[in-house]
């Protein structure tokens, strides 16, 4: 396992010894409303973190924002009332908080238009970009993962084992400038295959506009894939290796069963815990990490607007999206708090 | 374990001898792990590389008014990779970088683990609400997405190599605060402790001398991986344009790359050399890491 895994999954063992202890059947709705609890909490205080991390601005933050350009004092007056840095901190604090609540993270100032609707925008492209990629990576790690466990130590084991570090190790934004310059530009005799970036070449209708977005989809999705779906082979791989031992295996071998069958139906569900939560917490990550994907292909999604906010920077923006990511990431691990004692009825016990 | 020879005088000495046995025990145990050491292996090979940079490269590579060659040349003799859009050599610019990338993820490692591991001692060492809080605090850095956090740090602070190191040390601790802790625990629950306690040794005794040697082995375990994913962040935050435009690395190297235009191009020459610096580094850190991990535990060693 990598950095990012190890801690993760000893995480959750932990949480799972000392989780509560309470009896079964009436026990999960306590359980599931002491972890919504939890996740309202952390929200707030991302919220909270949102505020103060870009009031840490040494100066003037709407300097920082205006650096460099030609700006009238009326203008820069007229941004302090807007960012209502007039007031006192505290004030400011209440009015972020009540203003984000509502839903209201204020006015984009390099598109000067509300944060919100850019980001209900670009939301949409971001969900198919790492929803493609997601269940793609996801499919493949596992499929792997319960190929080189069962295998383990033979050749295709340490091939795809070593494969998977070595795709972890790299940066995904290099793998998607070498796949443009590759297959979207060419090199030599190798002519360009698919688009340099953006999400459609436009004027498109009907069947042949879905074909234009799948098209310009291929790269960025086989990029958020290679550099992914090795965490998931690793997980998969050690959970069923934990379980190879089992005598239910024997059991089941000595009663004729297929090998096949015995990977199937019983070493594989009983090994998926820990794959599950991995599973739910990449889907929030994946959000996050979706990034630098997206504006090395200029897709038009969070990632992309997100870069594009921090080379302003816009503060109003990279505020909004800040939370945005942080949220996915906190509902995602929530909903893996939830689901997994319906997997496993050992954590709510 | 230590067999006791009678040439020990003293118990320092006695502790010096059984650390001394338990380190060739370790290194002994490594060995066999093949992947471990090709990882170690390479990382001498770059610290060597990075180490020497001087003697070869000269600390003008980066000078942009007095490059050597005319921009954009494809590899030549002259320049074996090639030179960038100033006309300077990418070969020197690449092994110039190391030193940077290198350093970055160092220090950050160290700042992070340093962070966590003094967290998760004195979590695990002192109960009661000091624990709990802290215990609040890791577990609200634990769901913020490191990246993310990171990057929004670096955009609020100036623009320098201690921003960048302060950035991915200050979001990356948390899980080892949390491994630490688990450790503290489990090692106090043992007998010595409670000898040592029974004899009178204060807290910080007991943190120094009987908690943090156990953790030891955890930390250099963690620090490893840390260092993989230090390297990867800092060329992520320089390539988004926040580290310092006037210090070479080699995420800023693919940045430059980028704005240069050598991807539509196709100049693959500019990108693929910074590119696999940053994944064979981080590889090995990675690969030494998990060898370290699986001596410490074997149960996992079988297990991979």
């Amino acid at each position: 396992m990598t950095a990012e895994t190890t801690p993760a999954l000893v995480e959750d063992g932990r949480q799972t010894a000392a989780g509560p202890r309470v009896p079964r059947g009436s026990a999960y709705p306590r359980y599931l409303a002491g972890k919504v609890a939890g996740a309202a909490v952390s929200l707030l205080a991302v919220l909270v973190t949102s505020f103060f991390l870009f009031r840490l601005i040494p100066g003037d933050p709407v300097k920082t924002m205006t650096g460099g350009r030609q700006v009238s004092a009326e203008q820069l007056a007229a941004y302090r009332e807007e960012f209502g840095l007039g007031l006192p901190l505290w004030r400011q604090f209440t009015d972020y908080c009540g203003k984000a609540l509502t839903g209201d993270f204020g006015t984009s100032y390099q598109f000067r238009a509300p944060v919100v609707d850019k980001i209900t925008e670009a939301l949409p492209n971001t969900l198919l970009l790492t929803g493609g990629a997601f269940v793609l990576y996801t499919a493949l790690g596992i499929f792997l993962g319960t190929r080189s466990a069962w295998r383990h130590g033979k050749l295709g084991d340490r091939f795809n084992t070593g494969l998977a570090l070595t795709l972890y190790s790299i940066p995904s934004f290099w793998l998607g400038l070498l796949l443009i310059t590759v297959l979207s530009v060419g090199i030599g005799p190798l002519p360009g295959m698919f688009p340099t970036g953006g999400m459609e070449s436009g004027g498109k209708e009907g069947f042949a506009y879905v074909v234009d977005v799948a098209h310009h989809l291929v790269l960025p999705v086989v990029t958020l894939v290679a550099v992914e779906y090795g965490q998931t082979l690793l997980v998969t791989r050690s959970a069923l290796l934990d379980e190879m031992g089992g005598d239910y295996l024997t059991t089941a071998r000595a009663k004729g069963l297929r090998d096949d069958l015995v990977r199937r139906r019983h070493a594989v569900p009983n090994a998926m815990l820990p794959t599950v939560t991995l599973i739910f917490i990449n889907l929030g990550r994946t959000v996050a990490g979706v990034i630098l994907v997206e504006t090395v292909f200029s897709w038009p999604g969070l990632g992309g607007l997100f870069y594009q906010a921090l080379s302003v920077p816009d503060l109003p923006l990279v505020q909004g999206l800040f939370f945005v990511f942080a949220a996915a990431v906190i509902v995602m691990n929530t909903l893996a708090d939830l689901v997994y004692p319906l997997l496993d009825p050992r954590v709510a016990r | 374990m230590t067999t006791t020879t009678g040439t020990a005088s003293g118990p320092r000495a006695l502790a010096r001898q059984r650390r001394r046995a338990s380190a060739a025990r370790f290194w002994r145990r490594y060995r066999a792990e093949r992947a471990g050491l090709y990882g170690l292996t390479v990382l001498a090979l770059c610290a060597l590389l990075a180490l020497c940079a001087p003697l070869f490269v000269g600390a003008d590579v980066s000078s942009v008014t007095d490059a050597p060659g005319r921009p954009m040349q494809s590899p030549s003799a002259e320049f074996p990779l090639g030179t960038d859009q100033f006309g300077r050599d990418l070969l020197g610019l690449v092994v110039w970088g190391s030193r940077v990338s290198l350093l970055v993820g160092l220090l950050a490692a160290v700042l992070s683990v340093s962070i966590g591991t003094l967290i998760g001692i004195t979590a695990g060492h002192f109960k009661g609400w000091y624990a709990t809080v802290m215990m609040r605090i890791t577990d609200w850095f634990l769901v913020m997405p490191t990246l993310v956090l990171a990057i929004a740090l670096a955009t609020v602070m100036s623009r320098s190599l201690t921003t960048i190191v302060v950035a991915i040390g200050v979001t990356t601790w948390p899980t080892t605060a949390r491994l630490v802790r688990a450790q503290t625990l489990a090692v106090e629950t043992r007998p010595y402790i409670e000898r040592a306690k029974a004899l009178g040794g204060g807290h910080w005794h007991l943190m120094s001398r009987h908690v943090l040697p156990n953790v030891m082995p955890l930390v250099l375990a963690q620090t490893t991986l840390i260092i993989s994913s230090a390297i990867l962040a800092e060329a992520t935050l320089a390539f988004l344009g926040l580290g310092d435009p006037a210090i070479v690395s080699w995420g800023g190297l693919l940045q430059d790359a980028r704005e240069a235009g050598a991807v539509s191009a196709g100049d693959w020459w500019y990108l693929v050399p910074p590119g696999i610096a940053i994944a064979v580094v981080a590889l090995a850190f990675t690969l030494c890491g998990r060898a370290v991990e699986s001596v410490l535990n074997p149960r996992l060693g079988v297990s991979r």
